[in-house]
């Protein structure tokens, strides 16, 4: 399409896109319209919650039942964790209905998390009367200007004609580039609007929108040469690996220069954790070796991540004695926080096989075994102690090893934040990508039930087990009703240790042990349970963990395991704020 | 160290840009000097200029913010002297003041301000230029009665520009062009391999 063909405001958003049900034009409703889209797009669940401003879609949802399920959670934010949960585990885009005014407003945490770590999502939510827009309605929020900082892109429909247009932008936007969530609010009488539908043709272009920078073979082979005239290379990726598809090409790319390689927690099941080059988890809690030897590299190779604070530590003395390669996808990226030597725009799965091409086979045997020394260092003072407790009372780590030598390292592993979060995704095993869903740019406590429950949705052939402290778990355990009513089975783990135990243990090592409000109280979460017709134990004695958790994963259906663990057990090493990654505590 | 740097955006012309364009200063916790929002020399593109007052490093990292936005087809940056740049004014002084006494017509004279209306009570004067030809009028004018005064946000012209329509269609191709995105490493290659002829 060219300039003088501009006419509609989205009709020059599409150039090539091939039309997939060009059909005679008929009547249909804005909200049948919603649904057709849908079905194109391949959508198989939706997680919402009607209300009064989408009603006109939710009517016209109920002749598609055969085609789309629709999975009714008990909160808004519920449902955009799960819809995160079934675009993490599947790869796909996570779909969410919700009402105006105060259930669109419930899913700005879930838009935040999804937008900072990148999961693609496509959100409908009704909205009045076109003619009342502006005039305090009932259950009016201006949400498109609410969810704006929040959305990689949003848009108000109050035309049923545009909808076929702007779900297909909708849809190519969530997906394409680095993903993210996209919201689309729709007035009552867009829904209601017959119009002549003329089919769903996908968009693939849209003029003002570039989703992947140009691949420049200069930067490539700058980078290549950087990495062959390194003594100590190092690799640390992140989510982009997984999001991009690119697993193999990742480890096709560190299996050729022998690199080693440690992972941000969002990146982290994309090889698996026994990979002979996979040296561990970066960060604030991440493990001995990749922390401090991020100072001691010499080319340093970042690959879909983005230099968060918790991974960086003090930037002023983060890797500055190494050159600095970025892989990345979104040019935002390059510079943000770290000043990069080599530049490699462009989506990791096609960067990656040239950078592997131009590089050299190389061992690199002395530097790898430094990985090894202090992985060793760290196992005695730190690993071994935290798996094999000297006191009676149980430790995190200890329950989540006993779950990996039952999973095989098979399962899907959801958590929720704060301590526990960070002790599953130091020592759980993984085999496979897209196994470790967590919250990592947000942080939102509350995200691991129903990130889970979503996630179950998104691989309904694994096992999914979610990993919650007893914090988390009481800001949005209304969806233990989602789980009842719809019948997904999903291992839910609460790691009790009766305190808001991340902030309790800043408190006592930052603090003075001023224990400020991190004491919390619980119900009887196995009555809390049954409740809800999900079976249940607690448990509090070691000898007691195997077979809880193989009850728990042998059982037919979702099931609750309650863990008393150490009341005030720290999660070590430890990198304090403000402390360079090479200052990082054991104990 | 800051200075004060001209944006100039061009996008799709969509409700809600502007504010997904604001909250890039905002968040931040950057002052936007001027906002002028116009139509470009191409249809159906629309320009933003920008004004703000901040390192070379931010305003960079902003840039890149601002060309992230779905519907923000290219940002640019420069300085003053990259620019060609006009602000318009308006004053209202009273018109028996300007009668009264011949100095304020010199003065506006001096100025080149021109006269947009002229009523009984009062006159309304404008003047185009830059912020000091402006602010020095408003300084003369104060004793004389100023009424009121406004100023129009900058528009800013790119000396080195060769438009958008070349651009425009570029980007209207699924397989963009090539672009070059600065680098500032990329000059410095002999220092970063040495050896490698490079």
């Amino acid at each position: 399409m060219n300039l003088q063909e501009n006419t509609a405001t989205l009709s020059n958003n599409k150039t090539a896109a091939q039309t997939t049900a060009r059909q005679a034009p008929q009547q249909i409703s804005g909200s049948e319209a919603v649904l057709k889209a849908l079905i194109e797009e391949g959508v198989d669940t939706i997680f919402g919650y009607p209300g009064g401003a989408i009603m006109p879609i939710y009517d016209a949802l109920y002749d598609y039942m055969d085609k789309l399920q629709h999975i009714l959670v008990r909160h808004e934010q519920g449902g955009i964790h799960a819809a995160q949960g079934y675009a993490r585990s599947s790869g796909r885009v996570g779909i969410v209905f919700a009402t105006s005014g105060p259930g669109a407003t419930n899913l700005v945490t879930g838009l935040a998390d999804a937008q900072i770590d990148s999961t693609p999502l496509v959100c409908i939510t009704g909205q009045v009367f076109a003619h009342l827009l502006g005039t305090d309605a009932f259950q009016e929020t201006d949400v498109v200007n609410i969810t704006t900082p929040v959305t990689k892109w949003n848009y108000q429909v109050t035309d049923a004609t545009e909808i076929p247009e702007v779900l297909a932008k909708a849809f190519y936007i969530a997906k394409s580039g680095r993903p993210g969530p996209v919201l689309i609010d729709i007035t009552k009488n867009a829904q209601l609007q017959k119009f002549d539908f003329q089919g769903y043709t996908k968009c693939n272009h849209i003029r003002s929108y570039r989703p992947k920078p140009i691949v420049r073979k200069e930067y490539i082979q700058q980078a290549a040469e950087l990495i062959n005239n390194a003594e100590k290379p190092f690799v640390i990726w992140g989510q982009g690996v997984v999001l991009g598809s690119a697993e193999n090409e990742f480890k096709k790319f560190i299996e050729k220069g022998n690199l080693p390689a440690a992972w941000t927690i969002l990146g982290e099941s994309a090889i698996p954790t026994d990979h002979p080059l996979n040296v561990g988890m970066l960060g604030m809690h991440g493990n001995y070796g990749p922390n401090v030897l991020t100072n001691e590299c010499d080319v340093l190779i970042a690959i879909g991540m983005r230099f968060d604070d918790r991974v960086t530590g003090r930037l002023d003395k983060y890797a500055r004695q190494a050159k600095i390669i970025h892989l990345d996808i979104d040019p935002a990226e390059i510079d943000k926080n770290v000043k990069v030597t080599v530049p490699v725009w462009g989506d990791c799965k096609e960067t990656l096989p040239l950078l592997t091409e131009l590089i050299e086979k190389k061992q690199h045997t002395e530097w790898l075994q430094k990985f090894k020394d202090y992985q060793k260092k760290e196992e005695e003072l730190c690993i071994i102690p935290e798996m094999n407790p000297a006191s009676e009372v149980l430790s995190m780590a200890e329950i989540v090893n006993e779950m990996n030598e039952l999973t095989g390292g098979n399962a899907i592993v959801v958590t929720d934040v704060g301590q526990h979060q960070m002790v599953a995704c130091r020592y759980a095993k993984f085999n496979q990508s897209r196994s470790n869903i967590t919250s990592g740019g947000l942080g939102t406590m509350g995200f691991g039930l129903p990130a889970a429950i979503g996630a179950k949705f998104g691989a309904p052939d694994r096992t999914v087990i979610a990993i919650i402290g007893d914090g988390g778990i009481q800001m949005t355990i209304q969806e233990l009703g989602t789980i009842m009513q719809s019948g997904v089975n999903v291992k839910i783990m609460i790691l009790n240790n009766q305190f808001l135990g991340m902030v309790r243990q800043w408190q006592e090592l930052f603090h003075d042990r001023r224990y400020s409000f991190v004491n919390i109280t619980s119900p009887d979460y196995i009555m809390v349970a049954k409740g809800y017709g999900i079976e249940g134990a607690k448990i509090s004695k070691r000898e007691e963990v195997r077979q809880a958790l193989q009850t728990m994963l042998n059982h037919n259906g979702s099931y609750l395991l309650e863990v008393m663990v150490g009341k005030e057990n720290n999660v070590f090493p430890m990198v304090p704020q403000g402390c360079s990654v090479s200052e990082i505590r054991l104990a | 160290m800051k200075q004060e740097y001209t944006i100039t955006v061009y996008t799709e012309n969509h409700i809600g840009l502007l504010n997904r364009i604001a909250i890039i200063f905002s968040r931040r916790k950057i002052n936007i000097a001027c906002l002028n929002t116009s139509p470009s020399e191409v249809e159906s593109i629309h320009r933003f200029t920008i004004v703000i007052n901040e390192t070379e490093d931010v305003v960079r990292k902003l840039i890149r913010q601002i060309e992230k936005q779905v519907e923000v087809l290219k940002a640019y940056f420069n300085t003053a002297d990259e620019i060609v740049w006009q602000e318009l004014a308006l004053y209202k002084v009273p018109t028996e003041v300007i009668a009264e006494k011949v100095k304020v017509e010199r003065l506006l004279r001096q100025y080149g301000a021109r006269a947009v209306v002229i009523r009984k009570d009062y006159t309304v004067f404008e003047t185009t230029g830059h912020r000091e030809e402006t602010d020095k009028l408003v300084e003369v004018l104060a004793p004389y009665e100023l009424i009121e005064f406004v100023r129009s946000a900058r528009v800013a012209i790119i000396k080195e520009s060769k438009g958008f329509h070349e651009k425009v269609k570029e980007f209207e191709q699924a397989e963009p062009a090539e672009e070059v995105v600065e680098n500032e490493y990329l000059s410095l290659q002999e220092e970063l391999f040495p050896d490698t002829g490079y």
